[in-house]
Order: structure tokens, then C-alpha cells, then sequence
């Protein structure tokens, strides 16, 4: 099993993203360049936040076009796990494989606080950790978290359940009060029909040791781990059939 | 190219900022007259705000040694060991003409700046804090609804500013303070304070070492950004046609910085990097001559090899202008590809543009022609020093009014939900919420969580702890007391998350140097600040002065602001000011032991409470003279405090400051995010003062304390140890706020309605617009 943390020229969070996996929860994890159209094997890639490209043009507008992004996609079109963080999120948008786009805040300011989210769905790599209905509480850090799609594919979005978190209250209830950026139905993070790419604008990384005030971010870091090991159980299975 | 063909003229050198004994120096340090370039390349160096030449003789009185210390004053920024093989560079630096003249940009710059101040050491900068300073933002402080407007515009593009380069770099903004005085509308305060860390063996300096070495031109392209930044904007006073110096304000790209931070440490690791500087103030001219003077060398440029972003750029445009993002290094010779790689790799210009020399010459060449000859010592080091001449203002003729206090028994709830709204005092939560002050999972004390901020260092499991402080009010009404109580009040926050002050950093912000009465401002603040920092065991190692703050003759408030660094062994240990927990005891513990105030004389009492934060909001009066201090009292509570962290016995410490023993319970109930969890206080207590100085005093080495029952013998025994006063003030309740003052009610209210009153003052004033 091993994380590739892909590093766009402005990207902030790896170095955090890196400690999360790495460190705290002690799986093998690389950095890789943006220039590189290697994934050097690994078996879940993350995109992470920050300011790709320095966000010129639009918010993952240049990112989607860089060397990695190919390969990435490659990845994505053959069921590899893809997760996207905040700028991450972004990338993925604009990139297509992620349906959506986001628009800035509706306060037009940066946010940056705890918030909770909702566990939608918790049959995916991403959040199989979670209980169904858990309540998160992971910080957000954006200018552009503002999620937005047309009629058509918000209903299409809930009917394939791929709202994976929608920003609530502590108690688990949504309210436009805990909405912080005005995201159409609440919506904090989405996956894709065929649940292998997956994004949202709250920083797991940063809820990951409760020395920093919250430890539920591990719950979807853990998920995708768990999903890793379990998928590498399988393949050695399948192997001692064959053989 | 036109300024090539301007014959210098001591008119000219007059419109350049240099005096006629200046220029008088200038001829003799060449032995001829200067062409326009080296006229410009003087005009810079020898500015106040590069050469600090009315600020020397007193900056050497201030303390800056100290076994911790590893770099003191006049590198980049000052370095100190925090243990395990690593250290903490840290600075801070002022930005408020700019800000003034374009705050977005200026503001932004600012943090700009100082960020490369600190990984020019090689440190990565893990933190940054702001010290503001705004005219009013509320109507009612005698200044006009069109001032109002201006100064709320200031302020949200100041935040904007910070935000932006800030978030889009990587670095939390994890603190600082903000305070409003009609003094600064028209001069805010921008002072930007960054800290980083790298191992004690991979510090870099800026000394141009070996001959022969290339000198290597690294980042951004140079434009014509920012010419005189640092002699007509930051050297100046303000006048009617300030707006017109826009111009001179530069323009910051954050991404640009992440990928120089990034190609800068990854260039240094390769071993072949000899010296470093960055490019603000006076751009490619003082980090050539600095390189040089202080590694005893020359170096030799040509401006035709240094990237630029327009055509036609003149030598003198080159050498003056203040492009942001730029990096000037040498390397050793025969491995400048090493280097170059590294920028290539990160998509950033990096070119070689000259060499280090014997004989210790700036020589500036364009395309192979002299365009400018100087010595580089002379021109960095040997700058005038001017002993100005200085006096105490004379008292004011008319008869000070005073505070009158209120008589005992009143109800002073009404006056304490209105303090809590003034916007030095309300939650900065609007503020701080556009920074990211979380990035890179190191910010264990976040902004508004504890007296201080700290983040915690991954490497070695240590936490850093870090204040910025300054009381202008109070340095108007005694500039020497005024500064010590800002070393104090900065070291007692570092000591309420239970950290150890270590060392401080400090920004000198004054009006015009020229009048006598400044300088003597200027010059009690240093003894002040001297005293106070040799008290408490923290040397000043290094800062910035920032002269001129003055528009149209006024000046603001003397007001130096001092950061203090300090250092928790293990970052599990951090204290935060909010209550924990309904049933806790509150206790006020008080350096200067048990009978403080009752020896004072209630003239004194008057005086003093009429500089306090409650006389300016409630009573509109500022008079009087900030309360006395006792260093050894406030070292006494420190140690206590670091003691009482260490041993895990409380739950929360704040100390007392703005707004006193009221304000500081408040705000311990406060300190959570969501209004449903606030907590309230029910405390009663005796004394011999009048009940407003009892309750809104702001008098030092005090800090309220809560702690679980259980831990109160080990407490009361440490407090012994420490001779410190101790005193159970109540206990921590839910959903009431209550103060008894020798058996009366002074305080009683709801937590909800003071909370709204705290909660959204600085929102409603700043958010709708």
C-alpha cells in the first residue's frame, strides 16, 4: 500500500498531508511532482490544497493541465482512488472528473474555522470508516468553496448518492447558519457514479491529531487506508487461487 | 535612460532626501561628485528607514545577548536555540506608510517582506502575527462619519492584504492585536511579525565570502516597482499629495514567494550556496553592498544580466527599484549549475549577474559601461549617525481632568456590556477567520484561544509561544512606563500558555525624529524597554524603527510593539485562556502578593484608572499615567505560571490587561467558538479600592486562573513558593455572569447578552459596509 501526494507549484498542504498519512497514521507515502506523469506505483493519489499555479485564471484552471493531471486521470478512468482536498477539489472540477464547479463564497471573504459535516455515505473507500450520519468536525480554509451545479445535475447527484458531506450543525440537523460558504443543498464534498474519485473543501489533515483540537479528519484518511489493505487482501487471495 | 544624462547637483541631492552635509560626505567618501545612479544608490542607503542613522546611538542601550541567543540584531532577523539541535528566527517589521497609501497592497507587501527576511536565514517561517493599528471605526470618538469610512476601508484592505499573501504562501497567521485611537487615521500601524525554524548547522547568513564566487540574481523579474519605497515613502512624513506616492507602493505575488521559499531551501540543502539576502527595502542595492561590506568583500554587477520585466530600465531604475520576491545569492564557485538547477526546477529566474571581488567595491556595470563606483562599506556602514537633540514636552498648562469614580455600591453592568463592545476589546473572530491560521497543522493556541499564540515544532515536539503587545495610550502618557508595561503585558501572554519567554523582537513606531520631542519619546521608550527586558530576561534580538508617522504635522502615539518569543518544552503541556468546565474554581493569582493596590493612595488609584481602556470608552478621558509596574513581580507570576503548566494543575490561564479583572472573566467564558457552550463566572470577592478600579484596573502581574478542586493545595502551594498572592475569586457557572464586590452586586447579567455585545461589534461595524 502506498499514498501518492501529488505537489503543484503553490500547492500548501502537502508537506500536512504527507505528515497526516505518514506520521500520525503511519502508512507509506510519496510526494509527487506536477511535472512527473509517474504515479511511481502508488495505489491512492490526493490531491492537496493550496494555490495550484497561484490560482491565475480561476481556481485548478491551470493545474488541470499539468503532466500529473494526465496521469491522474489515467488512473481515475481505471478505478484508482483520487482524493481531493480544497484546492484539490478544485482541480478535480475543472479537470471534469468531478462534476460542478465552485464559486466564491458567498460572504466574498476567505473562511477559515471549524466546521461539521455530515457522512452521507458510508459504503465508499472513503468514508467506510464512518458510521452513517457521523458528524465531523474538520476545519475549512477557502476563498472559492461555494459549490454549484445546474437543476439537472444536483438531482442526478442525489439520486446516485454522490453527496458524500453536507455541511450541519454540532447536532447533525442543516441549517443555512452552518453553511459557511453558501454551497448549493449544503454540499461539502462529492463522489463521482463510479466512487473511486472523490473531493471535499474541509481539510481532513488538519483534524487529524487532537493536539489541534480535533481528530475526526482520520475517520476519512483511515477509510481510504482501510480500503487499501483490504483491496491488497484481496489481490493476495486471489493470487494464492490462481496459483 | 534619461537620468544617465542629469548632472548631480546639491539641488539634486536635496530633492533626493540627502542633506548638504550628507552630500558633503557622499563627495568625500568618491573624492568626486556622484553620477545620478550612485546619487540614487546613497539616497536609499542612507534614508532613515535603511540606515536607522537617528535611532543607532539608542539602539545600542537595549539588552541583546544571552546564552540563548545565536544571532542578535543586524542579520536578517534574530535567531535564538530552542533546544534539540534547532533554533527560531523570528522578526518583526513595520509597513504603514505603504499601508496607508494602498492598504491591500501594502499590507501584503508587508508580510511579504518579512517572510523573506526569515527563510533567507534558511528557516522555514512557520507562524506569522500582525500588530495594527487603525483610526476609529465606530462614530462617536470626535471623528467624522468620512473618517469612519476611510478607516474601515484601511482596515478591511489591511486584512485583505494579510489574508492574501499569507494563505496563498502557506503560513498561519496565528495572532496579534489590533487596537483603534483617533491618532492613526490618517497613519495606520502595519507591523508584521514572522517566525521560523531550521537546525542550529543550517543557518544561512548574508556574507559575500571568496573572491571569484558568482553572484547569483534569483525570483521575480525587476520593474519599475516601488523606486524610493524606502526614502520617500518610509522616510517621510505624510502631506495632501501622499496619494500620489501610490506609485512608489510594490506589488506582491504570494505564489511567487512559495515557489522562492521552496527553491531557496532546496538550493541551500545542496550545499552550494555561500550567502544569501533578500530584495525589500532598496531592493538590489542594499543587498549588494550589505552582502559585501559584511563579508569584507566587493562585488561586481551587470545590470544588462538582471531579468526585467519592462524595456528601457535605466541603471539608476534597476538599482532602486523594490520588486517583490527577489533573492540575491552567492555560490561557490563551480557549482552555480547546482543551484541554478534547483530554480529551474522551480520555474524561477535564476541568473548569474556578477561576481564577488577583492578591494570591497560595488561596481555596477551596465552592459560592460560603469554605471556606479562606490565603496561598500562606507555606503552600508559608515552612513551619518545623528545624536538629535531632545526634550521632554512641557506639562500641559491646563488642569488634567481625571476619571471621577462612580459611588460604591452602583451598578456597573450597563458600562461593562459597553466596554465589552469597544472594538480594542470585542472578539476579533471577523478578523482572524479570514487568515488561515491552521496551515501546515502546527497551531495548537490558535488566535483567540489563549493569551498568546503557539505552534508547535513537529521536529522536536517543543511548542513556541508567541505575543505582540503595545499600549500607544500609554506611551503618549509616559513613554518609558508605557514600554515596559508592553514587555510585560508580551512576556505575561507567553507565560499564560505556560511557555518560558526566551527572546523579543520589537517595531519602534514614532512621528518625526526631527522634532526634539519625538526624540525624547523615542529615547525613554528604549530605556524602557531596556529595563524591562533585562528584568525579564528576554534581549532584544532584533526589530525595525519606523520614523515619520506623521500626516500634516500630527503624530501618532509613540508605539513601540513588542513581540516575545518563548518556548514550552512539550506542547501537550498549552494553556488556553477559556474556561473548561462548570464548577471549576476561579482564582486571581497576583505577583505583587496579597496587598496589592491597598497601599496606593486613591489619588494615584485616579490617575491611574483614568489611562485605562474603561476611562477612554466609557468616560472619553485619557489622562493620568499608566498604573506602576514591578518587573520582579511580574517575573515572579511568570515563573509561576510556567510551574503551574508544568505540573498540569489548571485548566485555563488569562492574564489581566484591557479591561481588567472584568473584561479577562468575560472573555475566559467566551473563548469557545460557539455561543451555546460559553460559560459564565459567579464571583465574589473584598477589597479596599474603589469598585470600578477593582473591577476594570488595569494594573500588571495579575492573571486569573481555573483550576478542578481538586488541584488547589498543590496550587496555593506553588503560589507560596513563588510568593505570589493568591485569592479564590468564585467559581465558573453556567449561563450567568455575576461580580460581588464587598457584599454588593455589581455585575449581573445573562452570558448570552454580554456575549452578543463582545461577539459582533467589530462584525457590525466592519462587515456592513
Amino acid at each position: 500500500m502506498k499514498f501518492g501526494v501529488v505537489v503543484f507549484p503553490g500547492s500548501n498542504c502537502d508537506h500536512d498531508t504527507h505528515h497526516a498519512l505518514g506520521t500520525v497514521l503511519g502508512r507509506p507515502v510519496d510526494l509527487i511532482w506536477h511535472q512527473s506523469e509517474d504515479l511511481a506505483g502508488c495505489d491512492a493519489i490526493l490531491l492537496p490544497g493550496g494555490f495550484a499555479y497561484g490560482d491565475y485564471l480561476r481556481t485548478g484552471a491551470i493545474a488541470r493541465f499539468s503532466p500529473v493531471m494526465r496521469a491522474v486521470t489515467k488512473f481515475a478512468n481505471s478505478g484508482g482512488l483520487v482524493l481531493g482536498i480544497c484546492n484539490g477539489f478544485q482541480v478535480l472540477l475543472e479537470s471534469g472528473l468531478l462534476p460542478g464547479a465552485v464559486l466564491r463564497n458567498a460572504g466574498l471573504r476567505f473562511v477559515c474555522r471549524h466546521v461539521y459535516i455530515r457522512v452521507e455515505h458510508a459504503d465508499t473507500p472513503f468514508t467506510c470508516a464512518a458510521r452513517p450520519g457521523q458528524v465531523l468536525k474538520i476545519p475549512i480554509a477557502h476563498s472559492d468553496g461555494n459549490y454549484f451545479c445546474d437543476d439537472a445535475t444536483l438531482r442526478e447527484l442525489e439520486r446516485n448518492g454522490q453527496i458524500l458531506f453536507r455541511y450541519v450543525g454540532p447536532d447533525g440537523h442543516e441549517s443555512p447558519e452552518w453553511n459557511p460558504n453558501g454551497a448549493i443543498a449544503n454540499i461539502a464534498g462529492i463522489i463521482n457514479r463510479e466512487r473511486n474519485v472523490a473531493a471535499l473543501m474541509p481539510h481532513p489533515e488538519r483534524a487529524a491529531e487532537s493536539l489541534l483540537d480535533s481528530a475526526d479528519g482520520l475517520v476519512i484518511l483511515r477509510s481510504l487506508a482501510d480500503t487499501l489493505a483490504r483491496r491488497e487482501r484481496t489481490a493476495a487471495v486471489a493470487e494464492r487461487v490462481s496459483a | 535612460m534619461i537620468e544617465t544624462e542629469i548632472k548631480v547637483t546639491p539641488q539634486v541631492a536635496a530633492e533626493h532626501g540627502l542633506s548638504a552635509d550628507e552630500y558633503a560626505r557622499v563627495q568625500k567618501i568618491l573624492g568626486r561628485d556622484p553620477n545620478i545612479t550612485e546619487l540614487g544608490i546613497f539616497s536609499v542607503m542612507w534614508s532613515e528607514h535603511c540606515s536607522y542613522k537617528s535611532s543607532k546611538v539608542h539602539l545600542k542601550r537595549l539588552p541583546t545577548k544571552g546564552p540563548q541567543v545565536v544571532q542578535g540584531p543586524g542579520e536578517n532577523a534574530g535567531v535564538v536555540d530552542i533546544g534539540g539541535g534547532w533554533v527560531a528566527a523570528f522578526k518583526i517589521e513595520s509597513h504603514n506608510h505603504p499601508s496607508f497609501v494602498e492598504p491591500f497592497q501594502g499590507a501584503a507587501t508587508g508580510v511579504g517582506g518579512i517572510l523573506r527576511d526569515i527563510f533567507t536565514m534558511g528557516a522555514r517561517p512557520i507562524a506569522v502575527l500582525d500588530s495594527l493599528r487603525f483610526g476609529p471605526i465606530t462614530q462617536g470618538q470626535g471623528a467624522t462619519p468620512e473618517e469612519v469610512a476611510r478607516n474601515r476601508r484601511i482596515v478591511d484592505g489591511v486584512v485583505r492584504g494579510i489574508g492574501f499573501y499569507g494563505n496563498c504562501f502557506g503560513v498561519p497567521t496565528v495572532g496579534g492585536e489590533v487596537a483603534f485611537e483617533p491618532c492613526y487615521s490618517a497613519n495606520p500601524l502595519v507591523n508584521a511579525l514572522a517566525l521560523g525554524v531550521a537546525r542550529r548547522d543550517e543557518l544561512f547568513f548574508a556574507r559575500a565570502r571568496g573572491v571569484d564566487n558568482p553572484v547569483i540574481y534569483v525570483g521575480a523579474k525587476t520593474g519599475r516597482d516601488g523606486i524610493h519605497g524606502a526614502s520617500l515613502l518610509a522616510s517621510a512624513e505624510f502631506t495632501e499629495e501622499s496619494q500620489q506616492k501610490r506609485p512608489n507602493v510594490q506589488v506582491g505575488d504570494p505564489f511567487v514567494e512559495k515557489l522562492l521559499l521552496e527553491a531557496c531551501l532546496e538550493a541551500m540543502h545542496t550545499g552550494a550556496v555561500v550567502a544569501i539576502q533578500d530584495m525589500g527595502a532598496a531592493g538590489l542595492t542594499c543587498s549588494t553592498c550589505e552582502m559585501a561590506s559584511r563579508g569584507a568583500t566587493g562585488i561586481e554587477i551587470d545590470l544588462a544580466l538582471v531579468p526585467q520585466r519592462e524595456t528601457g530600465m535605466s541603471p539608476y531604475e534597476i538599482m532602486l527599484s523594490e520588486s517583490q520576491e527577489r533573492m540575491l545569492l552567492v555560490a561557490e564557485r563551480g557549482r552555480e549549475e547546482e543551484v541554478l538547477r534547483v530554480f529551474r526546477k522551480w520555474e524561477l529566474d535564476a541568473v548569474v549577474i556578477g561576481r564577488v571581488t577583492s578591494g570591497g567595491l560595488l561596481r555596477v556595470l551596465d552592459h560592460g559601461r560603469v554605471a556606479a563606483e562606490i565603496p561598500a562599506h562606507p555606503l552600508a556602514e559608515e552612513g551619518p549617525v545623528y545624536s538629535r537633540p531632545l526634550t521632554a514636552p512641557a506639562k500641559p498648562a491646563r488642569h488634567e481632568i481625571l476619571v471621577a469614580f462612580a459611588p460604591e455600591g452602583t451598578n456597573l453592568t450597563a458600562n461593562f456590556t459597553s466596554l465589552l463592545a469597544a472594538p480594542a476589546i470585542a472578539s476579533k473572530r471577523w478578523i482572524v477567520q479570514q487568515y488561515d491560521h491552521m496551515v501546515r497543522t502546527n497551531t495548537v493556541v490558535a488566535p483567540g484561544a489563549g493569551d498568546a499564540a503557539l505552534v508547535r515544532v513537529k521536529e522536536t515536539g517543543c511548542g513556541l509561544a508567541l505575543a505582540v503587545d503595545g499600549n500607544g495610550r500609554w506611551c503618549h502618557l509616559d513613554p518609558r512606563l508605557g514600554a515596559m508595561h508592553a514587555v510585560a503585558e508580551a512576556a505575561r501572554n507567553v507565560a499564560c500558555v505556560g511557555a518560558r519567554p526566551l527572546a523579543a523582537t520589537n517595531c519602534l513606531n514614532f512621528g518625526n525624529p526631527e522634532k526634539p520631542e519625538i526624540m525624547w519619546q523615542f529615547s525613554q521608550v528604549i530605556d524602557g524597554i531596556g529595563e524591562a527586558c533585562r528584568a525579564l530576561g528576554v534581549p532584544i534580538t532584533g526589530g525595525n524603527v519606523s520614523f515619520y508617522n506623521e500626516t500634516l504635522g500630527r503624530s501618532i502615539y509613540p508605539t513601540p510593539t513588542l513581540g516575545v518569543l518563548g518556548v514550552l518544552d512539550d506542547d501537550s503541556l498549552a494553556l488556553r485562556s477559556g474556561f473548561c468546565a462548570a464548577g471549576d474554581s476561579i482564582l486571581l493569582l497576583d505577583g505583587a502578593g496579597s496587598a496589592a493596590g491597598s497601599a496606593v493612595a486613591p489619588a494615584e488609584l485616579q490617575r491611574e484608572f483614568s489611562s485605562s481602556e474603561y476611562a477612554r470608552t466609557i468616560h472619553s478621558v485619557v489622562a493620568g499615567t499608566p498604573p506602576a509596574i514591578d518587573l520582579a513581580a511580574e517575573k515572579r507570576l511568570m515563573d509561576a505560571l510556567a510551574a503551574l503548566a508544568a505540573e498540569r494543575l489548571l485548566h485555563s490561564a488569562h492574564d489581566l490587561s484591557d479591561g481588567g479583572l472584568a473584561v479577562a472573566l468575560a472573555e475566559g467564558g467566551f473563548a469557545t467558538f460557539f455561543a451555546t457552550d460559553s460559560l459564565g463566572a459567579d464571583v465574589s470577592f473584598e477589597g479596599s479600592e474603589p469598585a470600578e478600579w477593582a473591577l476594570f484596573g488595569e494594573r500588571g502581574a495579575r492573571a486569573i486562573v481555573t483550576t478542578p478542586q481538586a488541584a488547589l493545595a498543590a496550587i496555593e502551594r506553588i503560589a507560596a513558593q513563588y510568593v505570589l498572592g493568591l485569592r479564590t475569586l468564585g467559581t465558573v457557572i453556567q449561563g450567568t455572569f455575576r461580580i460581588r464586590y464587598n457584599g454588593r452586586e455589581l455585575v449581573s447579567a445573562p452570558v448570552a447578552a454580554l456575549r452578543a455585545s463582545w461577539a459582533e461589534s467589530l462584525e457590525r461595524a466592519l462587515a456592513a459596509r
